[in-house]
């Protein structure tokens, strides 16, 4: 897994390097300081030889000198390397974040990607960015430190035997039941994140019921639920220290029990007792440090394996059959299609779905709600895939084609319009972003949409806010028709997206795309009779199948269900 | 996407840092029993170095086996307490430090729920939720390790120093120069990074705001091919992101090393001044050599003071935008008057309901109305659902106008309803009936009473609302319909569900009631989430019912069928309607046609009809098609 999160490292793989040398060299220059200082009291001060002092306090200062170059840039080096990861892993995420489909959005739930891309992305930047320091240098110390000890007195040195496998044991402890405890933190977070953004959408809501305060309530709960299991992880974290301070304790007075005994028998010197007992600290310490890097490891690896989670999601969308052809004329066939979300669901959504589209025709669909009209469309630009059965369009299957070129061909205008931050002309942007100021003018003509962007002070320019909260439910319709007539797309599908407008309008945008975009096949889902009566074709779905297909005429006719739908709307004058 | 830049407010670290202490004083007891910790962990770590050589002199060299045992012992002990000590303030230390964490997510939170709709509508979710998450995380990183760090390393320093005066006063100023200007380092080094780890955290918003609105709106990213463009802007946010977080990191861990390297520089110093004074005979061998085994002690506290600084430093940038938020005004509500349950006596006399809650009258019948408005002197006024408009002025934006002066009425029990083209207004007038905006010129009566001398809480909870866009929780089908009354029975959610219509299609899903919903009802279709909302409403019973396009997204014949049960809603009580399909308000008492934010036409639907105006246009501008 470590491998895997540092294979994203990338261009800033040579910094980590750097910093790692940069680190060595640095502890090394330390290691020689007090070597050097030594000579100045036995030799310099010894001697009465001041030259000899300054010559080596001026070594000393070089050393300490190069020391802070080699610091400054293991800083530099390691910021930069732990940094880069970070970002290289936030791009990596979100890349494959707009591959998903939506069940894979839903397996993971937003606001756990969203936690996914930030909050774990940085403990794993933060834990390389100050881990590398004492990464590197806990190494050196060590090794240099168990070699003097070694060559001081090597049997005393033997208490190491001892020490460091406890040591060991209580780490490997740590680490194994903290592992889980992180884990179960980081779901804790998701929970409490949930709330906050349920929140945040429906701030509306929340605020007509009042229910300021049960909100509150159900936040406490997950609130206190985080409280308690982050205070499990760290307190178990923590416990390393204490463990530590344990083990070197033990040690020294172990130390100076044997070392003791061995100067009584003459075997040992009182400096060297000294002088050892000096690096079995600097020893502990270098294991304070590792054993440190480990426990933040193991935090960064339950961060690290939810971010690889979502680098491992199956995208259930894929390209694999595509061929490079597009979309050329905007025919569509259904062939005994069938749907479900979920595979292990009972029940299709859409069962036998048999329908032919001509290109340039304009079909209608009413059915009823819950009937699956949106459903339907939504298959065919391949947001999601039909489960049996066949889709064509121009007479082949639609995974024939790269998404890329079936969504280019296929506007669809959705029943919820979802808006951007950012101004008016930005959003019209996203259908075409080279489109000029008079293919912009044109398309909002289409959609109606002119009429009130003429009014708005800043015109085009408007700031939308997020989810357009400034232009009402219809002025979204409306630009979200415009900017899908942008596209200048084969097949327009427009599902249900003139609610919000009124109906003089909306017979309005019917006959200018009806004029201006002849050629273009129309699927209209609609609840207003209205707004289909005048197409080549309408469909009757109810509950997933299809119950009727033919001209208003034929159907008012024959169809049962169009005919309650057309009685229900003529009395309310709602034709 | 310039809307992130826009955000600046003057920084104020010590105001964010007191405010912090503010937050840790609550558990002061803690706190205090975590530093008497640490004093005692520390000291025997420190008294531990300083009796190895006691220890050597006094029973190793002299062979001294049972003193040497006994000193062992007590050294033992003592080691001992240190090192429960540090188990101890360890786990205090995090129990405190989640507590203020918790303490602050609480407390963000129930701010956050008083804050106005307009600050909301200024912010990205992502932005918002990037204070609770990232900007909190620093917080508590800091407080599980610095606040223990900086006690421990301050006690020693000074310990140290005090040692090295003590032992030799002269040689000491070369150690206190040299503290002096690590001080000054680390304050100027702080500065500068500071500044970047306040950008760190603001692009970490950006970041945050821009991830989630695109996985939110990723339908229309996949239609429109936006990926790549979208991939764009992502990339640069991230690369400011990089580019700040990197300067952060680089300036503040350059801090370590500089750090040691100043110490040194200050050992080779003091070991050569040391070594000439030796010389000179002003110092002898021994005290030379442990004078400078302290000086490189002295170091010590500092670097592990200086290993904490990228951990306080993110957190102060942290607290800052916390606490700038929980700064952020609340809504306006200065209203003194509240809503209570009243019995009716024969006579017409009202009393308050002692208990605020009557089991056998529960559900609400508006001829006896059981809910009174209490002013401040606890007079009590009928609540009957009047509602006024007068000379009503409003704007989102200060300077522009989105209703110009609105006068309106509706008496109890009427059923008003509002049409006009879409962008006329119409929303705005009912947000404006709750206060969730609030009105620049003119007034709002309901029952006689300014809306703004209501209490905010019981003015919206007299009225139901279904808006425009439905959201529903995360929980059970049940648990969201249950929101309108949460101590509804499961009787009367079901009795909702049916009201509305819904009752049919919840029992179709595989489970029921109980049947989960996820982000928002992704698997719900969009009618079927209007009828949950309808039912929401439904099981509330609230005096005055508002309807903001609650069915637009449900079929005509759906519509019809829960005709019947809108009616038993709406029966009785003063509703307002929002629909621009006609049927749905031509049985209303008074429709009001807006155009432009003013009233244009009112009337009942036949008036209106006579009037040959805007509203006749409306109307059979689909007769035009036939």
């Amino acid at each position: 897994m470590l491998r895997r999160i540092f294979s994203y490292s990338g261009k800033y793989k040579k910094y980590l390097v750097f910093a790692a040398l940069c680190i060595t060299a640095e502890s090394l220059f330390e290691l020689l300081i007090p070597l050097i200082m030594a000579d100045i009291v036995d030799i310099g001060v010894a001697n009465g030889d001041k030259a000899y002092i300054f010559q080596q306090g001026g070594w000393m200062l070089v050393c300490a000198a190069a020391a802070l170059l080699l610091g400054v840039g293991s800083a530099q080096f390691s910021a930069i390397a732990g940094q880069g990861l970070g970002a290289n892993l936030r791009e990596a995420e979100y890349a494959k974040l707009q591959q998903f489909s939506f069940a894979n959005v839903d397996h993971f739930q937003l606001s756990s990607l969203v936690t996914r891309m930030t909050s774990d992305v940085t403990n794993i930047q933060n834990s390389i960015s100050s881990g590398m320091r004492p990464a590197c240098r806990g190494p050196v110390m060590l090794i240099a430190a168990t070699a003097v000890a070694f060559s001081i007195n090597a049997k005393l040195a033997l208490v190491f035997m001892v020490a460091l496998p406890t040591l060991a044991v209580c780490l490997w402890l740590i680490i194994k039941n903290v592992r889980p405890l992180y884990g179960r933190m980081q779901e804790a977070i998701d929970l409490v994140n949930r709330i906050i953004q349920e929140n945040l959408t429906a701030v509306r809501v929340v605020k007509a019921y009042v229910r300021g305060e049960y909100e509150i309530g159900k936040f406490n709960e997950v609130n206190a639920n985080l409280q308690t299991q982050s205070e499990r992880a760290f307190r178990l974290a923590m416990t390393n220290m204490a463990a530590m301070q344990f083990v070197m304790y033990g040690t020294i007075i172990s130390i100076l029990w044997f070392g003791g005994g061995m100067i009584r028998i003459g075997t040992m010197q009182v400096g060297e007792l000294t002088g050892f007992l000096s690096y079995v600290l600097q020893i502990l310490n270098s294991l304070m440090m590792i054993s440190n890097i480990f426990l933040m490891l193991t935090r960064s690896l339950a961060s690290g394996k939810r971010i690889i989670e979502i680098m491992d999601e199956e995208i259930d969308i894929k390209e694999d059959r595509a061929e490079n052809i597009s979309v050329s004329r905007g025919e569509i066939e259904f062939s005994h299609v069938y749907f479900k979300y979920r595979k292990d669901a009972k029940e299709y959504v859409l069962s036998d779905i048999n329908l032919h589209i001509s290109a340039g025709q304009t079909v209608g669909i009413v059915g009823q709600t819950g009937s699956a009209k949106t459903t339907l469309v939504q298959l065919i630009p391949r947001l999601y895939d039909v489960t049996k059965g066949e889709l064509l369009i121009d007479g082949r299957p639609v995974e024939q084609y790269p998404l890329r070129h079936l969504r280019d061909s296929i506007a669809m205008v959705l029943q919820k319009n979802t808006l951007f931050s950012g101004t008016l002309r930005e959003n019209l942007l996203w259908g075409n972003k080279d489109a000029t100021q008079e293919e912009i003018e044109e398309a909002c003509r289409i959609a109606g949409a002119d009429e009130f962007i003429g009014r708005l002070e800043k015109g085009y320019d408007t700031e939308m806010g997020q989810g357009g909260v400034n232009v009402s439910g219809g002025q979204k319709q409306r630009l979200c028709i415009a900017r899908a007539i942008l596209k200048k797309p084969k097949v327009m599908i427009l599902d249900d997206s003139t609610s919000a407008v009124d109906i003089a309008t909306e017979a309005r945008i019917r006959t200018m795309l009806q004029e201006k975009l002849p050629r273009m096949t129309k699927i209209i889902i609609a609840q207003r009779i209205s707004s289909v009566r005048h197409a080549d074709m309408i469909v009757v779905l109810d509950d997933g199948r299809i119950k009727g297909c033919g001209t208003h005429e034929e159907l008012l006719e024959s169809n049962r269900i169009y005919q309650e739908i057309y009685e229900s709307q003529k009395e309310g004058a709602d034709l | 996407m310039a809307r992130y830049t826009g955000y600046k407010r003057p920084k104020n670290t010590l105001k964010a840092l007191r405010q912090l202490f503010h937050y840790m004083g609550y558990h002061r007891w803690l706190l205090l029993v975590v530093a008497v910790l640490v004093l005692i962990s520390t000291g025997a770590s420190v008294a531990g170095t300083y009796l190895l050589k006691p220890v050597i002199n006094d029973f190793i060299l002299p062979g001294d086996v049972k003193g040497l045992i006994l000193a062992l012992i007590g050294m033992g002990i003592m080691y001992l307490c240190g090192a429960l000590s540090t188990f101890g303030y360890n786990r205090l230390m995090v129990k405190t430090s989640q507590k203020v964490v918790g303490d602050i997510r609480r407390d963000l939170f129930a701010h956050v729920q008083t804050l106005p709709l307009k600050y909301f509508d200024a912010h990205t979710h992502g932005e918002l939720m990037s204070r609770f998450t990232n900007d909190v995380d620093t917080i508590q990183e800091a407080l599980n390790n610095s606040f223990t760090m900086v006690i421990q390393s301050s006690l020693t320093l000074t310990g140290t120093v005090v040692m090295l005066l003590v032992l030799n006063v002269r040689m000491a100023l070369i150690v206190i120069v040299f503290l002096l200007i690590m001080f000054w380092f680390i304050k100027w080094n702080g500065k500068r990074s500071k500044a970047y780890f306040d950008r760190q955290q603001e692009y970490l918003a950006a970041i945050n705001g821009f991830t989630e609105e695109m996985v939110a709106g990723q339908k229309v990213e996949k239609i429109f091919n936006h990926e790549e463009e979208d991939m764009k802007v992502f990339r640069k946010k991230n690369e400011d992101l990089r580019a700040a977080s990197t300067k952060a990191l680089a300036y503040s861990s350059m801090m370590i090393p500089s750090i040691v390297s100043l110490s040194y520089g200050c050992y080779a110093v003091s070991a050569c001044a040391g070594g000439l004074l030796a010389i000179a005979g002003l110092m002898d061998l021994g005290s030379l050599a442990a004078y400078l085994v302290y000086v490189r002690q002295s170091a010590m506290p500092l670097n592990q003071f200086t290993q904490q600084v990228n951990f306080i430093l993110s957190a102060l940038a942290g607290a800052e935008r916390i606490f700038d938020m929980m700064e952020e005004p609340s809504e306006i509500d200065e209203g003194t008057v509240t809503l209570v349950r009243v019995h009716e006596n024969e006579e017409g006399t009202l009393t308050e309901a002692e208990d605020g809650r009557d089991e056998e009258t529960d559900v609400m019948h508006p001829g006896k109305t059981e809910y009174a408005w209490k002013d401040a002197q606890g007079n009590l006024t009928l609540l009957r659902g009047d509602v006024r408009f007068e000379n009503v002025v409003f704007g989102y934006v200060p300077g522009r106008k989105v209703l110009s002066g609105i006068s309106l009425y509706a008496k109890p029990g009427q059923k008003i309803a509002f049409v006009g083209s879409t962008g006329a207004g119409k929303t705005t007038i009912i947000n404006l009936i709750n206060r969730f905006y609030e009105i620049q010129g003119g007034r709002i009566l309901y029952d006689g009473i300014d809306v703004r001398d209501i209490r905010k809480d019981d003015l919206r909870r007299s009225l139901g609302m279904v808006i425009q866009d439905t959201h529903l929780f995360t929980g059970t089908i049940a648990d969201n319909i249950r929101y309108g009354k949460l101590d509804a029975a499961d009787e009367e959610v079901i009795r909702a569900a049916e009201l509305a219509n819904a009752d049919s299609f919840i029992r179709r899903l595989p489970d029921g009631y109980d049947t989960m919903l996820y982000s928002d009802g992704s698997n719900l279709s969009q009618g079927q989430r209007q009828l949950l909302a309808i039912a929401r409403a439904a099981v509330a019973q609230p005096p005055v019912l508002i309807l903001d396009e609650a069915t637009s997204s449900i079929d005509t014949r759906t519509e019809r069928l829960i005709e019947k049960g809108m009616d038993a809603i709406m029966d009785g009580r003063t509703v307002f309607v929002i629909a621009h399909r006609l049927s749905t308000v031509r049985n209303s008492k008074a429709i009001m046609v807006l155009e432009h934010g003013s009233i244009i036409e009112r009337g009942s639907h036949e008036e209106l009809l006579e009037q040959k105006g805007r509203y006749y246009q409306l109307y059979t501008g689909m007769y035009e098609l036939e």
